[in-house]
């Protein structure tokens, strides 16, 4: 009985329905984590102590609760306060869906705040110094100077976080979204096969996973072209 | 108004330079004229490198004040504050018009040569990137690496890259050229190559205070060598004067000291 091969395709082929939304929950939250994350990496780094704590404490409660966890508090908990159920985001905070995005980029943004951090620690003095004496500052030293070394060191970090996160889209199907774990799930109440249909659901993680992880080698292998011998660049 | 020409290139009055309750510079006067050559000389310690840095503003002076061509910075001195400038548009103009050569030459590792010695010019400067491109191929020819200026810098050795880093000072045309120990990170066998762009610039006129161990370049090149001793100006003068002759038993020991070593 295991492995009925026309079930498996079967099962694959409804599977993939659910591909658009994982990614769209795994690219918009990883968007909007990150952003958030440069701005918490910031306030890190910024030697201000009233800075410097918010962030810390943000990235304390957001790395040391599950996701799952904020995901419930977000879905079951906002509705509890009549200010936001009168206010002009209570349409947006009533929909799974945007209190999944919601938890996947606050807790992305967290993790994702700390590789940032490290990169940007990681820029040699000098370099920036040289760039400060040519005059050199502000947003044009973070974009030619700061930024493209960090990006070297953040890239290997980052790509895990980005292979976490497909991942962690699975927990939205636990407030009803429909995404791949979310239709296996529908289709294991109604098939009582599991085994089969979870086959079906990691391989597609599997495979959007491998892209993502050849996706940021190519990544790497772009933004430093200076560790490889001139002979095997193209000019 | 004074004219701009007949001013020193470069002049510092009462430099003061703290760290926490430790002060290191105590008050430090000196002006280089349009094409003087100025060698400060000192052992480790002695504040060379912070009057270098307190030039163009790498480090900020508690007091005193800096001028380009008698154009004063203007700082925040605030006693009890951490001092700095007031007008980060002037720094950066200033800036760009003094550039520095570091010890650990600093050039950037994600850029070519060529794209680390047209970086200020066409991004600071706003110069055309054609113009700078042309004018940085000349300079890393001057300097002798022009096969090297589609490398980035860790293909190439200490003296090609402290090269490249003086053909980046100098892609910014800058009026006065700051070196901070030049030759301090490099091999012995290394040292000549550089110290000889160094001689031809001297040749040519520009102005430079260049914080140096090479008691010979100094002895040899400069116009001017300063003698700094715990944060004081110790010993002054032509270096055909002071080497021979020196006022100050201090900066007689050390030359002595320097030449044993060297």
């Amino acid at each position: 009985m295991p492995f009925d091969l026309p079930f498996l395709a079967e099962s694959f082929v409804a599977l993939l329905r659910g591909i658009p939304l994982t990614l769209q929950l795994t690219v918009l939250s990883v968007v909007a984590g990150g952003i958030l994350a440069f701005g918490l990496a910031f306030m890190r780094i910024s030697r201000r102590w009233w800075l410097d704590a918010p962030a810390r404490f943000y990235i304390l409660v957001f790395r040391g609760t599950p996701l799952l966890v904020q995901i419930y508090i977000i879905y079951y908990g906002l509705s509890q306060f009549p200010v936001l159920r009168n206010s002009v985001l209570w349409p947006f905070l009533r929909e799974a869906y945007w209190c999944a995005m919601l938890a996947l980029a606050f807790n992305t943004a967290a993790y994702s705040a700390e590789i940032i951090r490290g990169g940007l620690l990681s820029v040699p003095a000098g370099h920036v110094e040289a760039a400060r004496a040519c005059g050199m500052s502000g947003f044009l030293l973070f974009r030619r100077i700061v930024m493209p070394l960090a990006l070297r060191q953040m890239l290997p970090g980052y790509s895990n976080e980005i292979i976490l996160m497909v991942k962690s889209t699975a927990l939205a199907s636990t407030i009803t979204l429909l995404e791949i774990t979310g239709i296996a799930a529908k289709l294991i109440s109604e098939s009582y096969r599991p085994v089969e249909i979870f086959v079906c659901a990691g391989a597609i993680y599997l495979a959007i996973n491998f892209l993502v992880a050849r996706l940021f080698a190519w990544l790497e292998y772009a933004v430093s072209p200076e560790t490889r011998k001139p002979e095997e660049r193209r000019a | 108004m004074p004219d701009a020409t007949t001013m020193p290139a470069v002049a510092l009055s009462g430099i003061r330079k703290s760290y926490g309750p430790l002060e290191v510079l105590h008050g430090v006067s000196l002006a280089a004229r349009e094409g003087e050559v100025i060698s400060i000389l000192g052992s480790s310690g002695s504040g060379k490198s912070t009057l270098l840095r307190c030039i163009n503003m790498l480090e900020v002076p508690n007091g005193g004040s800096v001028a380009f061509h008698g154009e004063t910075i203007s700082l925040d001195q605030t006693p009890g504050r951490a001092p700095r400038p007031r007008d980060s548009a002037q720094i950066n103009r200033l800036r760009s018009k003094a550039a520095m050569v570091f010890q650990s030459f600093n050039l950037w590792s994600h850029l070519t040569i060529l794209e680390n010695l047209i970086e200020a010019p066409v991004h600071v400067q706003k110069r055309s990137r054609k113009d700078c491109l042309a004018e940085a191929e000349a300079l890393l020819e001057r300097v002798g690496i022009a096969d090297k200026r589609h490398c980035y810098p860790t293909h190439l050795s200490g003296g090609q890259q402290q090269r490249a880093a003086i053909a980046r000072a100098l892609a910014m045309q800058p009026r006065v050229m700051l070196f901070d120990e030049p030759t301090s990170a490099l091999d012995p066998e290394l040292v000549g190559e550089v110290l000889k762009v160094m001689r031809d610039l001297a040749a040519e006129g520009r102005t430079m205070l260049i914080v140096t161990h090479e008691m010979a370049f100094a002895r040899d090149v400069s116009t001017r060598t300063v003698f700094l001793h715990k944060g004081r100006i110790e010993e002054e003068g032509p270096p055909s004067e002071v080497f021979s002759n020196p006022r100050s038993e201090r900066f007689r020991q050390f030359v002595s000291r320097e030449h044993l070593q060297g």
